[in-house]
């Protein structure tokens, strides 16, 4: 295939992949139908291919991608763990595929069941009270949790304006806090890459509507002084939201709504196993505690006499944030994952996830800085700093570990460590796996000291050399 | 122990790993959580099943369902019953796709790269306008962030939308905008399509856009060329939501002078899935690309001078903006936008055509059925793939009633509008035939209330 070729490329007229039913009614002409200011003049200039075509040019384009089921795959605050195919065959299955949104309740028992139990697993796992399955990805949770932390506080009688966030937060965060209508209050980590009460303290005010925290937190380490934070939140009237991005980490072994958090969101996509599809569809299940279950988006899914239904008549609640009920067919997904794992299996999930990461840190600690060390959780960060002075920066490791058939782990992120590579092994990666993947950075660490050249023009075994991504924000060509 | 299938490492790989941290066993991990917060007991969950259980479970729930594959569909109003085709399934269950994250290192995503370029193309070409995005979540959120784009390319804080737009559209653009201090003025829906003269009367200075959706919910097709010359008069931006499957004989919005061009990209190649994953979109003009919301992936070259894709513009994106953001959207539905992409190079510019036709045909006919036996549509005005009619008694209770005949009738009118209680939305893909028609005909003539039966 010829680089960049498209199916547009490909077209010519004649050729055609699709076949249609012919309707046996008469043909209605639209021109007989709509005034002729309203109909289309001249082609919409669709591609016109036959089907083997499309197949070869899909395939094609397939091989070029990285992605889990073909090796490593350490994206920080990611959690790119491998995607358990029973998940595809049941979330496949006709009754769901084919069910229409709108049918009535009872047509529909088997789909409500689904969300409804797997809400009350993810109830347990988080330790909150109650749940909306409708957000269709993190941030999408985030803005939902953040308009009902509005109308929560719209109901208490007084609105409040500002949202702490520390400095580690996920980029979502503060721009979730926006969208919601709240200031965003950046808050320093303390030195330990922590949360510290006191570094809180003077930011707590009546006008704090609420703090979002990450835990375990972008550097991979759990808030240990969470339980005072919340209490001191708590204290002057705010609320406590998590992102609950990291859970992986927790699954079974500490429970946010143990640790103060009023509201927190889930990523399917991350912990509980649904592909990611190359950029979503995912889901973002947002659970809460009694007091905010009154604001819980539309539709409220309940279960009433052995009978699941679905509820619209919900005075204080946000109101509808999906046109239906969320990424529905993820949820299979994630409630086939969960029965399968059952409790022991989701604890020693987290505990995995904690030994490969804490293993690899070991590993790497004697070549690369990382300037949080301690115990990490499920993550950690390391710092490409001292390469500096050869010359090499982050991204040329990232790029040069392409070529040793790794996806780079999260560069660059959190902000708040310089050069910052941020490695995320999960539990589903070998021993085996992650020994490659240490001897390879270790590698590339003495190639930096070699041949830093060699470094700095990465990667080489690549589909494509390295991207001129400045060109294309220069010459803007974005469609065809 | 459950799930072990999953987890690669034994209990004596673990032993090691964690000796090779030093820690003398797994607690030793755990140090920077206080004692007070670490579970004490399990998780209330049931026990692990095998794979074999756990898909019987499902396929149980699955067969409680009343599906399109048991059932004959005519349920629209915004998630559709149409065919989905053999290869859309089958590229996007490759693992290349469905398994790889969003596409941030270039040289080693250009798969997913440029099969969004390819998505970004084509829903350019279907809505006339320069730009797309990656995709949004679904029809209702494209709806509420073309809105937000618009305030925050006029800075002003009406809008004025038509009361026949999707109501669970509008309903999430109004959660939306409930961080705002927005003023949100709806027309009226009495007729069924928007008045342009209405619309026109409303618009003032401090108007930022003007929302109208065609077809509508009603399934009629809007008179965006009226409506938008009112628009264009003013400051104010058209922000037009469409069904794509009717691109193919109705003009583009860029026709009439739209701004921002919104919609639900189910239809394209996505199954209903209960309403969920569908795929929103999002195009508008060159001039207002830096304001578009989501990602975007554009054309280069590599080191090599090969031509290649990257995601660009990343400086609108919320992990860059933070809290100066106007659009908070990470994660979307890439996968969803690839059968779309997929969908629409196997339908090709005839294919659309053909199954707009179709849809058109199909409702007609129902239309002049239902018509001659006294029950005529509720509302006057063209329409595309859908349409109301009056059944003279509850329409949800007619609902319940035609699933012992094993069809699902449509949407009663009533879940949205208390004064539409006996109307049913009815909608046909190009799955119907001619006899499912003449049944659902049969079955409202035999229970409706309406026209000259009543």
């Amino acid at each position: 295939m010829i680089p960049g070729t498209t199916m547009l490329d490909k077209s010519k007229p004649g050729k055609r992949a699709y076949t249609l039913p012919t309707p046996d009614v008469e043909m209605v002409d639209p021109a007989a139908v709509f005034p002729p200011g309203l109909l289309r003049e001249g082609p919409v200039g669709l591609p016109e291919v036959s089907e083997p075509e499309i197949a070869r040019h899909f395939v094609n384009l397939s091989v070029l991608n990285h992605h889990v089921d073909k090796d490593f795959y350490p994206l920080g605050s990611c959690t790119m763990k491998y995607n358990p195919k029973v998940g595809n065959d049941t979330s496949g299955l006709p009754g769901f595929t084919g069910l229409h949104p709108m049918v009535p309740d009872r047509m529909a028992q088997g789909a409500l069941a689904v969300m409804y139990e797997l809400g009350r697993e993810l109830c347990e796992i988080t330790g909150m009270d109650d749940i909306t399955m409708a957000p269709a990805a993190g941030a999408h949770g985030e803005l939902t949790g953040m308009l009902m932390v509005r109308a929560y506080h719209a109901a208490q009688g007084k609105q409040r304006k500002k949202v702490l966030i520390p400095d580690s937060a996920h980029g979502t965060n503060p721009a979730s806090v926006a969208v919601a209508g709240y200031e965003s209050v950046e808050v320093p980590s303390g030195p330990d890459g922590r949360i510290d009460p006191e570094v809180i303290k003077p930011f707590l005010d009546d006008d704090v509507a609420a703090i979002m925290i990450t835990n375990p937190n972008t550097l991979g380490l759990f808030e240990t002084h969470i339980c005072e934070v919340t209490r001191l939140v708590h204290e002057v009237g705010g609320l406590v939201y998590m992102d609950g991005a990291n859970m992986n980490a927790l699954l079974g072994i500490s429970r946010p709504g143990d640790f103060g958090v009023d509201i927190v969101h889930l990523n399917l996509h991350k912990t509980f196993s649904t592909p990611h599809g190359g950029g979503g569809p995912g889901s973002g299940p947002v659970a809460v505690k009694e007091h905010l279950m009154p604001f819980l988006p539309v539709p409220y899914i309940s279960k009433e006499g052995g009978a699941y239904r679905l509820s619209w008549d919900r005075e204080r609640s946000i109101g509808r944030i999906h046109t239906f009920y969320g990424n529905f067919a993820v949820t299979v997904r994630a409630y086939c994952y969960v029965l399968m794992m059952g409790p022991d299996g989701l604890r020693r999930v987290a505990e995995d996830a904690l030994i490969g990461a804490n293993y690899l840190m070991a590993k790497l600690g004697g070549r690369f800085d990382i300037p949080y060390g301690g115990v990490c959780k499920h993550e950690f960060v390391a710092s490409g700093k001292k390469f500096a002075g050869k010359g090499v920066r982050t991204n040329d490791i990232a790029k040069r570990l392409m070529d040793y058939g790794f996806h780079p782990p999260t560069v660059y992120f959190p902000l708040i460590v310089e050069e910052a590579l941020m490695i995320e092994p999960t539990e589903t990666e070998s021993k085996h796996a992650l020994d490659s993947f240490a001897e390879a950075l270790i590698m590339i660490s003495e190639e930096i000291e070699s041949d830093p050249e060699k470094v700095r023009g990465a990667p080489y075994n690549t589909p494509v050399r390295r991207v001129d991504e400045a060109g294309a924000a220069r010459s803007l060509d974005v469609a065809q | 122990m459950s799930g072990a299938c999953y987890l690669p490492n034994t209990d004596a790989d673990r032993k090691e790993m964690l000796r090779a941290t030093g820690a003398a066993g797994f607690d030793d991990l755990l140090v920077d959580i206080p004692e007070a917060v670490r579970m004490k007991g399990a998780l209330a969950l049931e026990p692990g099943l095998s794979e074999y259980e756990a898909r019987q479970r499902l396929c149980r729930l699955a067969g409680l369902n009343a599906s399109a594959d048991n059932y004959t569909c005519f349920m629209g109003g915004g998630s559709y019953d149409h065919y989905v085709p053999s290869i859309v399934g089958e590229i996007a269950s490759r693992p290349e796709f469905y398994t790889a994250y969003t596409p941030y290192q270039a040289e080693i995503s250009q798969g997913t790269l440029q099969s969004i370029y390819e998505f970004q193309s084509l829903i350019a070409r279907l809505t006339g306008m320069e730009v797309s995005n990656a995709s949004l979540y679904d029809g209702a959120t494209a709806l509420a962030e073309g809105v937000l784009m618009a305030l925050s390319v006029t800075r002003k804080r009406k809008v004025i939308v038509s009361g026949c737009v999707n109501p669970a559209r509008l309903g999430v653009m109004n959660t939306y905008l409930e961080g705002g201090d927005t003023v949100v003025v709806a027309t009226g829906r009495e007729s069924g399509t928007t008045r342009p003269g209405e619309v026109a009367s409303l618009i003032d200075d401090e108007t930022g856009c003007v929302v109208v959706e065609s077809p509508n919910f009603f399934g009629l097709v809007e008179d965006l060329e009226a409506i938008g010359r009112a628009v264009k008069e003013t400051k104010a931006l058209f922000v037009v939501s469409v069904d794509p499957t009717s691109l193919g004989i109705l003009a583009p919005p860029s026709a009439f002078g739209a701004d921002i061009v919104v919609g639900e990209g189910q239809a394209l190649g996505n199954h209903m899935n209960y309403g969920g994953p569908n795929l929103g979109f999002m195009a508008t003009t060159a001039k207002y690309m830096r304001k578009v919301p989501g990602r975007i992936v554009g054309k280069t070259v590599d080191a090599d001078g090969k031509p290649c894709f990257c995601l660009t513009l990343q400086t609108r994106e919320q992990h860059i903006r933070r809290e100066r953001a106007t659009s908070n959207i990470c994660t979307n539905q890439a996968l969803n936008a690839l059968c779309a992409t997929v969908y629409l190079s196997w339908l090709g510019e005839e294919g659309l055509k053909e199954l707009g036709r179709t849809c058109l045909s199909l409702a007609a006919y129902a239309a002049r059925e239902l018509e001659s036996r006294g029950f005529g549509p509720r509302f006057d005005g063209a329409f595309f793939k859908e349409f109301v009619v009056d059944l003279g008694v509850d329409a949800g209770e007619f609902v319940l009633a035609a699933l012992d005949e094993k069809i699902l009738a449509g949407v009663p009118m009533g879940m949205f509008y208390p004064d539409l209680e006996n109307s049913l939305l009815i909608s046909f893909t190009e799955k119907r035939t001619r006899a499912e028609i003449d049944a659902l005909v049969s079955l409202i003539v035999r229970t409706g209330g309406g026209g000259k039966k009543a």
